[in-house]
């Protein structure tokens, strides 16, 4: 039986993993390469680094971090943030990355996720859609949550489909570091009008967190940084809790 | 020496890594006149079935490992490098592959599950095997496809895995060849023992 997974997400600066809420106030939470091989021996299904660098340079730090990584660490690696053109996700590709997470590039030059997707396959291309509720709709927004651009999730999570998406990652911005839950409302919404995987993100505080997101939100993976971080919880403890509670895990 | 065959498909450099993080020592090489000293064959491989057995017909990669085989060289299969390795494929326009093993690519159809399947699965062991040696049955590994092997004979395969609804074959052994529908260099320490195995019998 296909396994839900589990799937810490880093987001890296300047060579660290950081942790901040409702994408701010961001703080330390330890070295790219130590937290990597701390949830590859602790049954992570796969990794997601979100390079939230300002600046190239400290791009290519998390590059050669991710080099690092690669060479030791055997599960699935996406690699997001700034990927901009085919020529930018070769390289993160070449650095040892199995797919790219693209967002604001995508909703700007939607094309590129087809221009990835024909390179390299679909499977290594997952659209990253942060989402913010206004009014009763959820709006797209880009730049790490700072524009809000004229799409509503679904029509867009369709559309990425369509042009060559392998995943999606679904942010709820407005849940994102608060620990509240993820959105079920949309992620369910999500989830069953595409046919490829989609990624809850942004809000697990609990484990029933990550039970509701598979059970309410027919997520097909479970993305979370804060509680596994900060070792709250670790990751086999989640997928004991899962296993008992009747969600099919790798354990 | 191991051969892991670039014919263009796909990210090869991670089954390199896998080999040299266990001390195997592989070549990444598009020229198939390379393959003819080594003792083992990887082919890996993602994306579509026509493009690949395109190429590695035009490459002569398609002779050179047909000649390997019939030589008693072992050869692994990975995702649509296993594939690759059966008679026929139902993928648009109804390609030939090497026919090294008799059977059909088919593709997964399900109302309920998505496609491609992505993500861990079981692996249910069904016959002894040297691939599978020191893993527990029904481990999971990682997948990524949306076309599956069907061989006419069942006892080429080694693993099935459950998904859409039904068996289907996830791993091939037989006389020297090798395959496994999942990626062995993306499935973590069961994935590594398979490799180890491959590289050691």
């Amino acid at each position: 039986m296909l396994a839900k997974r589990i799937i810490p997400c880093l987001d890296v600066r300047d060579g660290r993993v950081v942790k901040g809420i409702n994408f701010e106030g961001l703080r330390d939470a330890g070295s790219i390469l130590e937290q990597a091989r701390f949830y590859n021996n602790e049954l992570a299904d796969e990794l997601v680094f979100l390079d939230i660098s300002a600046s190239l340079e400290s791009r290519r730090t998390t590059l050669e971090e991710v080099l690092k990584v690669s060479g030791e660490i055997f599960i699935p690696l996406t690699v997001g943030g700034g990927i901009n053109s085919v020529e930018r996700a070769r390289e993160v590709f070449l650095h040892g990355a199995d797919k790219v997470s693209v967002n604001t590039a995508a909703v700007n030059d939607p094309e590129l996720i087809t221009r990835i997707a024909e390179k390299y396959g679909s499977q290594a291309v997952v659209v990253a859609i942060d989402i913010k509720k206004i009014g009763t709709e959820y709006i797209v927004h880009t730049h790490s949550g700072k524009n809000p651009v004229g799409l509503e999730a679904l029509e867009w999570a369709q559309q990425v489909q369509e042009l060559g998406a392998g995943e999606i990652l679904l942010t709820s911005m407005d849940r994102d570091g608060t620990k509240e839950g993820y959105d079920n409302e949309i992620l369910a919404r999500v989830s069953t009008s595409v046919h490829i995987p989609v990624i809850a993100s942004g809000g697990a505080g609990s484990l029933e967190h990550l039970y509701d997101g598979f059970t309410k939100g027919h997520a097909d993976a479970a993305l979370a940084a804060s509680i596994f971080h900060f070792r709250q919880h670790s990751i086999r403890e989640a997928k004991e809790y899962l296993h008992e509670r009747g969600i099919a895990v790798r354990l | 020496m191991l051969f892991i065959a670039d014919y263009g498909a796909g990210n090869l450099r991670s089954v390199q890594k896998a080999f040299d993080f266990l001390g195997v020592r592989a070549m990444v090489s598009s020229d198939p006149c390379k393959l003819a000293g080594c003792s083992k064959v990887v082919l890996p491989g993602v994306g579509a079935f026509g493009q690949a057995i395109e190429t590695l017909n035009r490459s002569g990669f398609s002779e050179a490992i047909l000649e390997h085989v019939d030589k008693g060289g072992q050869l692994l299969g990975i995702c649509l490098g296993m594939q690759l390795l059966l008679s026929d494929s139902e993928e648009m326009g109804a390609y030939r592959g090497l026919n090294l093993v008799p059977g059909r690519v088919l593709h997964f159809r399900s109302e309920t599950d998505k496609i491609p399947q992505i993500g861990w699965n079981s692996v249910d062991q069904q016959k002894e095997s040297v691939l599978f040696r020191g893993v527990a049955d029904h481990a999971f590994f990682y997948f990524v496809h949306s076309f599956y092997c069907e061989p006419h004979s069942t006892d080429a395969i080694a693993a099935t895995t459950w998904y859409a609804g039904k068996n289907f074959c996830s791993a091939i052994e037989k006389n020297g060849i090798f395959a496994v529908q999942f990626h062995p260099e993306k499935s973590s320490d069961a994935g590594l023992q398979v490799l180890k195995n491959f590289a050691e019998c």
